[in-house]
C-alpha cells in the first residue's frame, strides 16, 4: 500500500515544532510513532500535506523523578521504554504493567505515550491508569504553554482540548500518597486486541480503611471516566470484597458504553462490575502503585 | 531539517542515509515512501513481506536500531541516520543463523509467508534475553500471525536455537 504525497519538516525543537503547524495550520499534523497516524492515511480517514516529526526529539524522550513534583514522562517516550524504565518499574509497576498490555511489542517499540493520549481513542490504555495516579498534562503551543489534568485533556472520541498548533510535552505522576494502584484490561485476544472494557483502580489505604480511592473506566464512554459515586462509597471503609463488589455494582452504573463489533453495551457494563471488583482488590492487596 | 530537493514534478523528495545489514545506503526518497516498500522496492529486498498493512500481522517486522518494529507503519525519512535490520541480514557468510537453522530442522514454517517476520521477533528477543521461558517465546511472536502452523513449531524451534547458541556459547567458553 502507498501513501498520498505530502512534505516532510523534522526541526529541531518544540517550539520549532509548534511554529511550523501554527504557520501551516490543520493541513499541518504533527506525527510521532506513526502507528496511528499512517494507518489512517492509508485508509484516507486522514490526508494531511505535512507531516511535522516529533518522535526524534530527545527533549520528548525523558523518563526522570523530580523531587517534589513527581514522575516526568516525556511524551515521545513509547510504550515499551516505559514498560522497560527503571524508574517506573520502581515507582509505577502499574504503568509499566499498563504500556505492556498494548498492542503488541513491534507497535509498542514504535508508538509513543503522548500519541497514545491525543489520538484520544476511548480504549486505550495508557489514560485510566494515568488519570488513576492523577497524572498532569503539559501542553505548549505556538504562543503559550499551559498543564492540565489528564482528565480534563478528552473532549470525545479522536477529541482533546489540544489547539492546532498544540502538542503534549509531558507528563508528570505527582507524588502522591497512594499505596497501590493497577490496570486491568479484558480484550478478547491477550495480545494485539484494544480493550473491550479497561479499568484502571488506585487505592490510599490506612490500615484496612480506604482513605482515598480513584476508578477510571476505559472504552465504555466518549472518553476515560472517573467511577466518582463508586469512588466516594469507597471512602473511609473497612476494605472487603462485598464492598468491591457494591463498587463495581456503582460504576457499571456510572459508564455509558456502547455495543460494537467487541462486545455488546449490556456485557460492557457487566465487565466494568467485575473489573472493578477485581482491580480494587489487587490494587490494595499487592500494595504497589 | 533533512536535505532535500524539488523534483520536476514538484515534490520534495529527501535525502536519506541509512544502514541496512550493515550496507550504508544514500538514496532519495519521497515523503511517503514507507520503510518496507523501500526496503522491497528500491534495495530489493524481498524478503520482508507486507500483509495487513497497518500493524496487525508482523509479516513486516524488521529490526530498527535493534528492535521490532513494523515496517509497514514507518516512514523511509524517519529512519535516516539509522540501522535497520531485514531477514536477508540475519544469515553471515553463507552460514544461517541459529534460528534460520532449527526453523528449518523443526518444520517451523509451513507456508512461510509470516516466517521472516517471527524471525525478526525472535531475534530480537534472544539479542535481549538469550534463556527465554516458552511464555516468554510466545509474547515475543505475539505480534506475527501465523495461519497455518497453530505456532507449536515456531516455539520448540525457538527454544531449540536458545539452548544450542547457550551450548555453543557454553563450548567456546569451555
Amino acid at each position: 500500500m502507498y501513501l498520498p504525497d505530502f512534505e516532510y519538516f523534522t526541526p529541531d525543537s518544540v517550539e520549532e515544532a509548534c511554529q511550523l503547524l501554527s504557520k501551516y495550520g490543520p493541513k499541518a499534523m504533527a506525527i510521532a510513532g506513526g502507528t496511528d497516524i499512517v494507518v489512517k492515511m492509508k485508509k484516507e480517514v486522514l490526508a494531511p500535506e505535512i507531516l511535522v516529526s516529533i518522535g526524534h526529539l530527545p527533549e520528548l524522550k525523558k523518563i526522570e523523578y523530580v523531587p517534589g513534583k513527581g514522575v516526568v514522562i516525556g511524551a515521545g517516550v513509547t510504550h515499551n521504554e516505559v514498560q522497560n524504565s527503571k524508574i517506573l518499574q520502581e515507582k509505577y509497576l502499574s504503568v509499566c504493567e499498563a504500556a505492556h498490555q498494548m498492542a503488541n511489542n513491534q507497535v509498542r517499540n514504535l508508538g509513543t505515550i503522548g500519541g497514545n493520549i491525543s489520538n484520544a481513542v476511548p480504549s486505550a490504555d495508557m489514560p485510566p491508569i494515568l488519570i488513576a495516579l492523577d497524572t498532569t498534562v503539559k501542553i505548549v503551543g505556538s504562543k503559550k504553554e499551559r498543564t492540565l489534568p489528564l482528565e480534563d485533556v478528552f473532549k470525545g472520541p479522536n477529541q482533546t482540548v489540544l489547539e492546532h498548533d498544540e502538542l503534549i510535552t509531558e507528563f508528570v505522576i505527582p507524588d502522591g500518597s497512594f499505596t497501590g494502584s493497577t490496570y486491568l484490561k479484558f480484550g478478547l485476544r491477550a495480545s494485539g486486541a484494544l480493550a473491550v472494557v479497561g479499568v484502571a483502580a488506585s487505592v490510599q489505604m490506612d490500615g484496612g480503611v480506604i482513605k482515598d480511592a480513584r476508578i477510571v473506566l476505559g472504552a465504555v464512554s466518549p472518553v476515560p471516566l472517573r467511577a466518582k459515586e463508586a469512588e466516594n462509597l469507597l471512602k473511609g471503609k473497612q476494605a472487603s470484597e462485598e464492598l468491591f463488589e457494591e463498587a463495581g455494582v456503582i460504576a457499571s452504573g456510572e459508564c455509558r458504553p456502547i455495543s460494537d463489533i467487541r462486545a455488546s453495551a449490556e456485557y460492557r457494563r457487566d465487565m466494568v462490575r467485575v473489573f472493578t471488583r477485581r482491580a480494587l482488590l489487587k490494587a490494595v492487596n499487592e500494595g504497589h502503585v | 531539517m533533512a536535505e532535500f530537493v524539488v523534483g520536476e514534478d514538484g515534490i520534495k523528495r529527501y535525502l536519506v542515509s541509512i544502514t541496512v545489514n550493515g550496507i550504508k545506503y544514500t538514496k532519495v526518497v519521497k515523503a511517503n515512501s514507507l520503510l518496507v516498500n523501500f526496503l522491497r522496492e528500491d534495495l530489493n529486498l524481498t524478503g520482508t513481506k507486507r500483509a495487513c498493512e497497518q500493524g496487525d500481522c508482523g509479516a513486516c517486522t524488521v529490526l530498527l536500531d535493534g528492535k521490532p518494529v513494523n515496517s509497514c507503519m514507518v516512514l523511509t525519512v524517519s529512519v535516516d541516520g539509522r540501522e535497520v535490520t531485514t531477514v536477508e541480514g540475519l544469515a553471515s557468510n553463507d552460514k544461517l543463523d541459529i534460528l534460520q537453522e532449527k526453523f528449518i530442522e523443526h518444520s517451523a514454517p509451513q507456508c512461510g509467508f509470516c516466517a521472516p517476520g517471527i524471525l525478526m521477533s525472535a531475534k530480537a528477543l534472544l539479542m535481549k534475553n538469550p534463556n527465554p521461558t516458552e511464555y516468554e517465546v510466545r509474547e515475543a511472536i505475539a505480534g506475527n500471525l501465523c495461519r497455518c502452523t497453530g505456532y507449536v513449531h515456531y516455539v520448540e524451534a525457538i527454544l531449540d536455537a536458545a539452548a544450542a547458541s547457550q551450548e555453543r556459547k557454553d563450548g567456546k567458553n569451555g
